[in-house]
């Protein structure tokens, strides 16, 4: 019985957060290196970008909750989902019309257009700021729980209980669908794969008649999905607050390295070593070993390896791991 | 005249020196013709002009009596002109089906028949059609890059060094696949090094020095050109 609660104790804390952060997380990820294998530069601008989509769906929330819109136990977000992507997607293409093309057309060096991502990211910062504050917002409604954890110990008579979010099975289930329509569409259809052709090689694509134009905006649309859904699946989870947004872009990026960068089988994958790396090393695991060991052995520490204040030093240093000695990332190297 | 030809071609690139001087080079259905001569005398500049990638100063390029001179490298390869580059001519992640795909982007219709007569044209890839062209070998590689070329049913194919760093059976491979590919009713251009086993598959030839034409011929007057021979072919 004290074994089957220790693994409850750990879906509970460990594996179900960490896999609804890993979906977030995967969804940047795969947004980061399709930037990166498409226009080749490194976007600094994602998290603020995935915030801008995010603001966008919260005000339409709001605009359809004052409406008496609500779609009863899922959150009313999922209706503003369409609209904010729209906005995402002429932002992205307008930011790229008017700021990025021009170095794209002048053949500037990555790092010169990572530099003008890094520009583009204050003023999107700004932006967003300027319309909905600094502060947190909640637009989360609809039912919060799938499973409580009250109701867990009831049905199973276990000391611990598994509380489910909807949020949690909502992210999960939206990423699986959002990331196999990706696949498909880029292994299986004429235009996802002359992306993939156009990564790989692109003077060869120009001779082939691939056309670069239609190729960068469907790059923007797909990134501004991805973006908007990857954003407002993590406010809803936690809360939307810019600058967690940007900070995020830490494991965000880590999570496209560990990858393989350019590679977005391998940055989906990336977002889940990141998010258990994270949680496995900042969660305490006292009560694990109480229910485990016996009573003798009962640790008195909090068996915490990292305080949570340090979770962004784990992505941290698996990207400098990584990069030292994998650089091409954990997953053999496959372009797009 | 000749169905496809660069007619007193002069230019370079950019804003630089000119790197080829009324140079002119033509090809019919059904032939081979090579473009020889020393290192840095204009043999690639001179095909890269006849495809769009420079601008040219003065002369002209035309197929089939239409002037192209002033369409972009894209267009000319909907006028049926497919190139394959020295280096990178290839989608190394891609498998090889993927590859042949790609060459006939443009092309709206049914694939399955092309890719049909490009596998009996190089049988070996029909057998690799899976793999990564990345995992290929060289003389492997360079089949894919001749086979996504002609996936558009080109009437003018132009090869930069098709037999550049493979080894010499797998050169004498290559060049039975690109004689192959003449029957097809193909006008084929190739710059190539290896000027002996070039001329001796070539219907005609070109040589040239500093961008000029220097010598022309058939492939067995310039074999037999003493000049020709003291000069480019080793005596």
């Amino acid at each position: 019985m004290d074994f089957l609660n220790a693994i409850i104790l750990l879906l509970n804390y460990i594996f179900v957060p960490a896999l609804a952060y890993g979906s977030q997380l995967a969804l940047g990820a795969i947004f980061v290196t399709l930037i990166y294998g498409i226009l080749r530069f490194a976007n600094f601008a994602t998290g603020d970008m995935m915030s801008f989509g995010t603001m966008v769906a919260i005000l339409f929330t709001w605009y359809f909750q004052s409406l008496g819109i609500s779609l009863g136990v899922l959150p009313t977000a999922l209706i503003a989902i369409p609209f904010a992507i729209i906005f995402m997607i002429i932002y992205m293409l307008f930011i790229d019309k008017f700021v990025f093309k021009y170095y794209r057309v002048q053949k500037s060096p990555p790092v010169q257009l990572a530099m003008v991502s890094i520009g583009v990211m204050f003023v999107t910062q700004a932006v967003v700021r300027i319309i909905i504050g600094p502060s947190d917002q909640r637009f989360f409604d609809g039912q919060k729980f799938i499973i409580k954890a009250r109701e867990f110990k009831e049905m199973t008579g276990l000391n611990e209980g598994l509380a489910i979010k909807s949020t949690q099975v909502l992210t999960i289930f939206v990423t699986i669908v959002l990331v196999s329509l990706l696949f498909w569409f880029l292994n299986k259809t004429k235009t996802g794969k002359s992306m993939k052709a156009y990564s790989d090689n692109e003077d060869l694509a120009l001779l082939s008649g691939i056309d670069p134009k239609k190729i960068v905006m469907i790059t923007w649309i797909i990134a501004g999905i991805l973006a908007t859904i990857g954003g407002v699946l993590y406010g809803l989870d936690k809360s939307f607050k810019p600058f967690t947004y940007f900070n995020n872009m830490l494991p965000i990026f880590a999570a496209a390295i560990v990858g393989g960068i350019g590679n977005p089988f391998g940055a989906f994958l990336g977002g889940y070593v990141i998010a258990f790396s994270e949680i496995f090393l900042t969660y305490a695991y006292k009560k694990f070993f109480m229910y485990v060991l016996p009573e003798s052995m009962e640790p008195e520490s909090l068996v915490q390896l990292l305080s949570t204040d340090y979770k962004f030093a784990v992505s941290f240093s698996i990207l400098v791991i990584v990069l030292l000695y994998r650089p091409s990332g954990i997953f053999k190297g496959k372009v797009l | 005249m000749a169905y496809f030809e660069g007619i007193e071609m002069t230019g370079g690139y950019g804003n630089g020196p000119d790197i080829i001087s009324s140079c002119t080079v033509n090809v019919n259905k059904g032939e081979i013709v090579s473009i020889l001569g020393p290192n840095g005398a204009g043999k690639s500049t001179a095909m890269k002009a006849m495809l769009g990638l420079l601008n040219l100063k003065s002369g002209s390029v035309m197929i089939d009596g239409k002037d192209i001179s002033k369409l972009s490298p894209q267009d000319r390869v909907k006028e049926g002109i497919s190139f394959v580059p020295q280096s990178k001519n290839v989608f190394a992640g891609m498998t090889v089906e993927e590859n042949l795909e790609m060459g006939a982007f443009l092309i709206e219709e049914d694939l399955k028949n092309i890719i049909e007569e490009i596998y009996n044209l190089f049988p070996i890839l029909k057998e690799k059609r899976n793999q990564l062209v990345g995992e290929l070998s060289g003389g492997q590689r360079q089949q894919v890059a001749l086979g996504r070329a002609l996936m558009i049913k080109p009437s003018v194919l132009m090869l930069d060094e098709p037999t550049a760093g493979v080894s010499p059976i797998v050169m004498d491979e290559l060049f039975a696949h690109i004689v192959k590919v003449k029957k097809t009713n193909v006008a084929i251009l190739m710059v190539e090094q290896n000027a002996k086993q070039a001329l001796s598959i070539s219907d005609r030839g070109y040589v040239l020095v500093t961008g000029e034409n220097r010598y022309s011929g058939t492939g067995k007057e310039l074999l037999n050109d003493p000049r020709v021979r003291s000069s480019f072919l080793g005596g």
